[in-house]
């Protein structure tokens, strides 16, 4: 390593105090100067930071957006989810291929380009997208994709390759994204219009009790998708043992098909900062964390302008809005790439810079979260809905929805569908009418919750959706009649078969043999017992596995099974003699024919 | 009435689980009155005289004569059952899976520090199987009623087995004959 280099590593490592806790800032800066974190890099971060080599080495190794090899200076990270490829990912990846002269996971020689697949980057209402480094390119075709390589030849800065700037405040200056939000219809909780700290304002003048007591009379569940009441988390999170407490914004919204967070990020950050000076309130912290997903960096430079602007505004930092005492702030920590940083424990995991590794539980992290203190995870839109109900009132809140779920949620809707985008709907509207909205007319299934949630068919379609019947984050992805039920199944395997995190056997062997079953079956290859024993390992996976991602990673096989059964009857063949469909002698010959030169003489023909 | 008949045989298998089979000592005596081999080492009967009631596989297949004695089994034998770690997962053999058939060869006939192969071939012989591009376990080629895992799965494990299936009971083995550490 030059020496200019090393100067930059350990500058790096400086601007961040030599914390190894921000381990993930430093290798993300690093990755971003060096176009990776090598093998001398990382042995400089250790001793910096007083790290041992290897905790360093199993972090860069476990997150998609590091790399411990060079990378090209342009990384175009094609999006690969089941959507995109309903919208023409493949044309498009044979374009970059085409175009690049090298295969996905190369760099180019002359080390200007590097082409990955990427899972759902939050852009399926306006796919196939890609990330070109920070910068988002959505809609593409084969041919914008050319272009798109060919202007960037000449110049390797992709911001060169917006045009036509996006809805809303994608056209902000620090934004200038060709995203759409494509928000198509606004409720009264998350998209109205509110005054900047009025919510907390209110707040501030009832005791953090009190505050606690309101968000539980409003019966306010997580948005995130597990629906845990958030007055009683915050309730366990005040009353744990400890001085120092943390509120963390879940801003990884990476479950495939969701993207209302995006949409809340980029129209409404502040109510969500707001919402988290609440909870901090409320719960007696003075710090809080956005955890935001690598993948809308874009949104970063704008973020951090709403806080300094909040900040000047007294609505962050110190004797917040002149409540002596009340200090307060926000700082924002960036992810790399893993879809299991969604994952409470894990993302808490990121945030002290180690492996997105989810932790045993208990404790919870209510008890024990980040750094060991209580801490609360809330997903950007509980922390929304909180902003409002200390604005409106509790009761205001709880007179929209359903008894079970109070207030309004958004769905980010995608698929075959005329109107794609983001709905802000009252819990407790049927599939059908949601159908209606977003312009699916002929529907032959619909996934809700994302790749972990249900497969529903059109016999549910009179089902709502709220925690007690259809529950979900957000993610809606439609099919229309021209779709393969089986094969989108298979490919939400696929996606949790690399989502992994390899922890536990259950979900790093389970997904694997489900993903080997379904597409056994997808061949022809199925027997009647096969279907008998993808719901069995089914279970048993969501029963053994450690944390949500293997709780509900089976949901694809299991509630197509339950809900498309015939299409997997369709498929089936019998056993010939007891022979296993799935052996096939020839191709178990063609090795040895080729080598010895001669032809089997027990199968012939 | 005319007793069971048992069928063994031992594929890409070390023959340790016919030890193992060998093993249940004077209680062999007892299973020849419960049953009649069929083609088995044991009794060295090479063709099936005719339908068998279980037919017990050791080893995993590795060439295309495995392969066909093993549907064999099938075809003839009610029960089927794959005894010890090869028949069930492939075992030691399987141990070349990861390294293509071609460096294999050359590795076992050309290239090994201990070669003696003056003629430099690799033996090739009509009356010699042709190798499979891997090796598999016995339920990936045949469908397999039962797994006795084990390596080899002790005499009492498999005489419990037999000894449930013959007389009609369930096979519900004790903890202690189906733990390996």
């Amino acid at each position: 390593m030059s020496a200019t280099l090393e100067t930059a590593v350990k500058e790096i490592c400086q601007a961040y105090g030599n914390d190894r806790m921000r381990m993930m800032d430093i290798v993300r800066d690093v990755q971003a100067k060096l176009g990776c974190v090598d093998s001398q890099a990382m042995s400089l971060i250790a001793s910096e930071v007083s790290a041992h080599r290897v905790e360093v080495e199993s972090l860069v190794s476990f997150y998609a957006f590091l790399s411990t090899k060079p990378t090209g200076k342009v990384v175009i990270r094609l999006c690969d989810d089941i959507i995109d490829e309903m919208k023409g990912s493949k044309q498009v990846a044979e374009a970059l291929k085409d175009e690049l002269g090298i295969d996905f996971g190369e760099t180019t020689a002359d080390g200007l380009f590097s082409l990955e697949y990427t899972p759902c980057i939050g852009m399926c209402d306006q796919a196939p997208a890609a990330l070109i480094n920070d910068v988002v390119l959505p809609k593409l075709s084969g041919d914008i994709a050319r272009a798109a390589v060919r202007t960037l030849r000449e110049n390797p800065d992709p911001v060169m390759l917006v045009k036509d700037l996006g809805d809303g405040n994608n056209s902000h200056d620090l934004v200038r994204s060709a995203v759409n939000n494509n928000i198509r219809q606004k409720g009264e909780v998350i998209f109205a219009d509110m005054d900047p700290g009025e919510g907390l304002k209110k707040a501030l003048a009832l005791s953090p009790a009190e505050v606690i007591r309101e968000v539980k009379t409003s019966r306010l569940r997580g948005r995130g998708g597990a629906g845990f009441p958030c007055g009683m988390k915050w309730e366990f999170t005040r009353g744990a043992e400890g001085d120092q407490k943390y509120i963390i914004c879940n801003a990884d919204e990476g479950e495939p098909g969701t993207f209302k967070d995006r949409g809340i990020l980029t129209e409404k950050p502040s109510l969500v900062f707001e919402g988290m000076a609440i909870g901090g309130y409320a719960i007696g912290a003075d710090t809080g964390i956005v955890y935001l997903r690598a993948e809308y960096a874009y949104l970063r430079a704008f973020l951090e302008n709403v806080l300094s602007e909040m900040r000047n505004n007294g609505l962050l930092g110190n004797n917040i809005l002149g409540k002596e005492g009340f200090n307060f702030d926000i700082r924002i920590q960036m992810g790399a790439g893993a879809y299991i940083c969604g994952e409470e424990s894990a993302l808490i995991s990121s945030c002290e810079g180690l492996r997105g590794d989810p932790k045993n539980r208990p404790p919870f992290p209510a008890q024990k979260g980040y750094l060991q203190c209580p801490t609360s995870v809330n997903n950007v839109e509980t922390l929304c809905c909180v902003a409002r109900i200390m604005e409106k009132g509790s009761a205001w809140f709880s007179q929209t929805g359903s008894d079970g779920s109070t207030g309004t949620k958004l769905l980010s809707i995608s698929g075959d569908c005329s109107r794609p985008g983001i709905y802000e709907a009252p819990f407790g509207i049927t599939v059908k009418e949601m159908l209606e909205l977003c312009g699916a007319v002929d529907a032959i299934a619909v996934q809700i919750g994302g790749a972990s949630g249900q497969m529903i068919c059109p016999d549910s379609y009179d089902d709502k959706i709220c925690y007690d019947h259809i529950a979900t984050g957000g993610s809606v992805m439609v099919f229309g009649p021209s779709r393969n039920i089986l094969e989108v199944a298979a490919k939400f395997m696929e996606f949790f078969v690399e989502e992994s995190c390899g922890y536990c056997t259950p979900c790093r062997v389970g997904n694997t043999l489900l993903l080997n079953g379904l597409e056994k079956i997808i061949a022809g290859k199925g027997e009647v017992a096969d279907l008998a024993y993808l719901e069995s390992l089914g279970e048993s996976v969501k029963i053994a596995s450690r944390c949500g991602l293997g709780q509900t990673s089976p949901n694809p096989v299991l509630t197509t099974l339950k809900n498309f059964r015939s299409s997997y009857e369709a498929l089936l063949t019998e056993a010939v003699e007891g022979k296993q469909p799935t052996f096939d002698i020839k191709a178990a010959l063609n090795d040895a024919e080729t080598i010895i030169g001669r032809k089997s003489v027990h199968f012939k023909g | 009435m005319a007793k069971p008949k048992l069928a063994t045989t031992s594929l890409a298998g070390c023959f340790g689980c016919h030890m193992a089979i060998l093993d249940i000592d004077d209680r062999i005596l007892k299973l020849v009155e419960l049953i009649d081999f069929d083609k088995s080492p044991v009794d060295d009967i090479k063709e099936f005289t005719g339908p068998v009631d279980i037919g017990l596989i050791e080893g995993g297949c590795c060439n295309e004569e495995n392969v066909k004695v093993l549907q064999d089994f099938r075809k003839h034998c009610k029960v089927l059952i794959s005894i010890g770690d090869c028949a069930i997962n492939g075992g030691i053999p399987a141990m070349r899976n990861n390294i293509p058939l071609k460096e294999c060869l050359e590795e076992a006939y050309l290239n090994g520090p201990t070669v003696h192969n003056p003629s430099n071939q690799i033996p090739n012989d009509d009356e010699l199987p042709l190798i499979l591009n891997r090796v598999y376990p016995a339920s990936e080629i045949v469908k397999i009623d039962y797994h006795l895992p084990g390596c080899p799965p002790p005499a009492d494990t498999l005489w419990e087995a037999l000894v449930a299936l013959l007389t009609d009971k369930p096979v519900a083995l004790p903890y202690e004959l189906v733990k390996y550490d």
